[in-house]
């Protein structure tokens, strides 16, 4: 199926922010494993790698706003409302067992790596709603 | 929502893209409204009413009344 004009724009922007996360997060990761970086210089490159994964958002966003197909735009809508279903619920139970000392510590930005699963997730409901079709 | 897309639409010998292109939606688009998986705005609506010529209510059935 051909993509909409706004799901070539977000694929482009996914593949450029991918390719910046990988640029950007090995030489950061190099750095700080060296202890090469200190003090506010640190917190800057810290949050690089930060930045397009939070740009994923923005191009999910931004889909959203571009896509003139209202039923498209239906389909990422319920993706994004699993995923972000799957993601609290799963940081909820895991900051409750953590608490308890139960289950090791999970960084944060583990979370939104399990959003994406989410994503996933919620492209599999829509197949499957899909294929429930006449 | 129930509707008579397909019915109109096959009378039109129209694929489903055709149709789709027509209405600049996808295909994708057609297919959920056609098998009622998906309830059209009111704007997409007025677009499939105006193309086929005729009140929407001809092409979308009111739940109320299909019974």
């Amino acid at each position: 199926m051909p993509a909409s004009p706004a799901q070539r724009r977000y694929n482009r922007r996914v593949v450029i922010l991918a390719i910046v996360y990988a640029a950007v997060l090995l030489p950061v990761c190099w750095l700080f494993a060296r202890h090469l970086v200190a003090g506010p210089l640190a917190y800057l490159l810290g949050i690089l790698p930060a930045l397009p994964v939070s740009g994923f958002f923005v191009a999910i966003g931004l889909y959203l706003a571009e896509e003139r197909d209202e039923y498209l735009r239906m389909l990422l809508i319920r993706q994004s409302l699993i995923a972000t279903g799957v993601a609290m619920t799963a940081a909820t139970f895991w900051g409750f067992l953590e608490g308890f000392d139960l289950v090791p510590h999970v960084v944060g930005y583990a979370w939104p790596v399990v959003w994406f699963g989410g994503l996933g997730f919620g492209t599999l409901v829509n197949a499957a709603i899909e294929r429930r079709a006449v | 929502m129930n509707n008579r897309l397909r019915v109109l639409r096959a009378e039109r010998h129209w694929s489903q893209q055709h149709l789709a292109d027509q209405l600049e939606v996808s295909r994708q688009s057609v297919n959920a409204i056609e098998t009622g998986r998906y309830d059209p705005s009111l704007p997409l609506a007025f677009r499939i009413a105006e193309l086929f010529a005729l009140p929407i209510e001809d092409i979308f059935i009111s739940p109320s009344k299909e019974s």
